[in-house]
C-alpha cells in the first residue's frame, strides 16, 4: 500500500466524524476540526515510529508536522530523506 | 530464543509468586488498617527489581513483556492492592512514560533512582475541577529565562504524600506539558487525604504548587505535547495496569468465595451444594476467564505494536474493572453477615475493586471511546 494510503487509512480508522457523505481532503487540519479524538496523535505517532521505523525526537512532536494527511505525509518524507 | 525468553520470564513470575505469599500476603490486611506503606517492603521490593519489572534491564528492570508484565500484576493485585498500586505507578505510569519521552539523561537518572527504590514518584494529574476532563488541567506554568514556574493544585494523587518526584502537568498559552518536579523544591506541600475507601496505604495526597521554579532539563517531552503524548502515554499504561489489577482482584474474590463456599454450613449441608450459590460462582469464574482473555488480547497487541493496542486495553480496563466489582459484591453474597467484617478479605477486596472503575478513566469515559472505536471499526460503508 502507498503510504499516502495508509496515512488516509489510519485517519479514517480514527474519525470521529461519522456522517456517510463526509470525505476527508488531505489539507484539512483533523485536530483544529475535531475530525480525530486525543489519542489520535499518540496513535500516529505509534505507526510512524513501529511501522514505518522513523525515531522520532522530541523536537519533532509539534502538532504541526500532524495536522492533515499533507502535513504527515511531507514529515515522514523529510525524515526518511534525513535518516 | 522465544521459548528462552518466556522460560526466563516464567522464572521471575514463579519467584515473584512465592515472594509475595511470604513477604506481601500476610501484610495485606495490616497495611489497610494501619494505614502506610513501610519503607521496608519499598526496599525489599527494589532489591529484587520487582518495583520496575517492565524496565530494560540497563534501567534496572527485568525486561518483562506486557503479557508477563500483565500476569506479574494480577499476582500482586490479588494479594495486596496498595503494593499493585505503587508498582503500577513506578513502573506503568512514571517508568513506562519516561522510557517513552524521557531524554538519555532523564532516562539514566530518574529511571535507576525508582528501581532502586531510593526515589519513589507520583503522577500529578487530577485536580480538585478536574477529572475526566484532563485537557482542561488549571494548573499553569509560565517561562522565565531558562526556567519554568508551577503554579497549581492537584488532587487524589497516589503515593503522593510519599514521592520524592512526582510528574506535573501543567497548562500554557502553547498548551499541555508536563514536568520532572522534585518534592524538594521551593513552593511544593503535600497534603495527605484521609478518610479515603481504599487505598488506605497509598498515601493518597493533595499537592500544592506555588511559583515552584524547575529548570529547562526537568521538561518531559516536548514543550505543548503534555497531553497528547505524555498524559495518553501514562494513561494508556495505566489502563493496561488496573485492567490487570481488576483480574487480580476479581481471582481473589474467587477464591475467597470457593472457601468459604466449601467450609460453611447452613440448613445441615455445606453451602456450595445450593445452586444459587453455584450460580454466583459460576458466573464469577466465567467473568474472570473472559476478562483475562481481553487482557491476553491486549497484551498480544500490545507486543505486536498493533495500532488497535491502545483501543483494546480500554476494552480490557472497562470490562475487568466492572468485572472486579461485580465479583467483589458476589463474594461479600456468598459470605452473608461474614462478608461485612475485616476478618474476612471479601469486604476490603469490595473496596479496592470499586475505585478500578474510576482511575484512569471512568467506566463510562470507556464506553464512549468503546462506541466511537466500535461505530468505526464495524461500520462497512455504503457503496451506491
Amino acid at each position: 500500500m502507498e503510504l499516502k494510503t495508509h496515512i488516509q487509512d489510519l485517519i479514517a480508522k480514527n474519525l470521529s466524524n461519522l456522517d456517510e457523505d463526509f470525505v476527508l481532503q488531505d489539507d484539512d487540519n483533523i485536530f483544529e476540526r475535531g475530525f480525530v479524538d486525543s489519542l489520535f496523535a499518540l496513535k500516529l505517532v505509534n505507526f510512524i515510529e513501529d511501522r514505518l521505523g522513523i525515531e522520532l525526537e522530541n523536537e519533532d512532536l509539534d502538532i504541526a508536522n500532524f495536522y492533515s494527511v499533507n502535513r504527515i505525509l511531507d514529515f515522514i518524507q523529510s525524515k526518511k530523506s534525513m535518516g | 530464543m522465544k521459548m528462552e525468553r518466556d522460560s526466563r520470564q516464567q522464572a521471575i513470575l514463579d519467584e515473584f509468586r512465592d515472594f509475595v505469599r511470604k513477604e506481601i500476603k500476610p501484610y495485606a490486611t495490616e497495611l489497610d488498617a494501619e494505614g502506610k506503606y513501610p519503607t521496608r517492603l519499598i526496599k525489599k521490593l527494589a532489591a529484587r527489581k520487582y518495583l520496575t519489572p517492565t524496565f530494560p534491564q540497563q534501567y534496572g528492570g527485568l525486561a518483562l513483556d506486557p503479557i508477563h508484565y500483565g500476569q506479574f500484576i494480577e499476582e500482586i493485585g490479588k494479594a495486596c492492592s496498595n503494593t499493585r498500586t505503587l508498582i503500577s505507578i513506578q513502573t506503568s505510569i512514571i517508568g513506562e512514560t519516561i522510557l517513552r519521552w524521557g531524554t538519555e539523561s532523564q532516562k539514566k537518572h530518574w529511571l535507576a533512582a525508582i528501581a532502586s527504590g531510593e526515589k519513589i514518584a507520583a503522577f500529578a494529574l487530577t485536580e480538585p475541577e478536574i477529572g475526566s476532563d484532563a485537557r482542561n488541567v488549571q494548573s499553569s506554568y509560565s517561562k522565565r529565562g531558562n526556567e519554568f514556574v508551577i503554579n497549581g493544585r492537584k488532587k487524589w494523587i497516589s503515593f503522593g504524600g510519599l514521592a520524592d518526584f512526582f510528574i506535573v502537568v501543567a497548562h500554557n498559552e502553547a498548551g499541555i506539558s508536563a514536568f520532572i518536579v522534585e518534592k524538594e523544591r521551593k513552593g511544593i506541600k503535600t497534603i495527605r487525604i484521609k478518610g479515603m475507601m481504599a487505598g488506605r496505604a497509598a498515601h493518597i495526597a493533595e499537592i500544592e504548587l506555588r511559583n515552584v521554579q524547575i529548570p529547562q532539563a526537568n521538561l518531559l517531552g516536548n514543550e505543548g505535547g503534555g497531553f497528547s503524548f505524555v498524559v495518553n502515554t501514562s494513561l494508556d499504561h495505566g489502563r493496561y495496569s488496573v485492567a490487570w489489577a481488576g483480574i487480580g482482584l476479581a481471582q481473589a474474590g474467587i477464591e475467597a468465595m470457593v472457601r468459604y463456599a466449601r467450609t460453611r454450613t447452613q440448613f445441615g449441608k455445606k453451602i456450595h451444594n445450593f445452586q444459587l450459590i453455584q450460580g454466583i460462582i459460576g458466573d464469577a469464574v466465567t467473568s474472570v476467564h473472559a476478562a483475562r482473555a481481553l487482557c491476553l488480547n491486549a497484551g498480544r497487541m500490545r507486543i505486536a505494536k498493533n495500532p488497535d493496542a491502545i483501543s483494546e486495553t480500554m476494552i480490557a480496563k472497562y470490562f475487568a474493572s466492572r468485572v472486579a466489582v461485580r465479583v467483589a459484591s458476589d463474594t461479600i453474597q456468598v459470605h452473608g453477615g461474614d462478608g461485612f467484617c475485616s476478618a474476612y478479605p471479601a469486604e476490603r477486596i469490595y473496596r479496592e475493586a470499586k475505585v478500578l472503575e474510576i482511575i484512569e478513566g471512568t467506566t463510562q469515559i470507556h464506553q464512549e471511546f468503546i462506541a466511537k472505536y466500535g461505530l468505526r471499526k464495524y461500520h462497512e460503508k455504503r457503496i451506491d
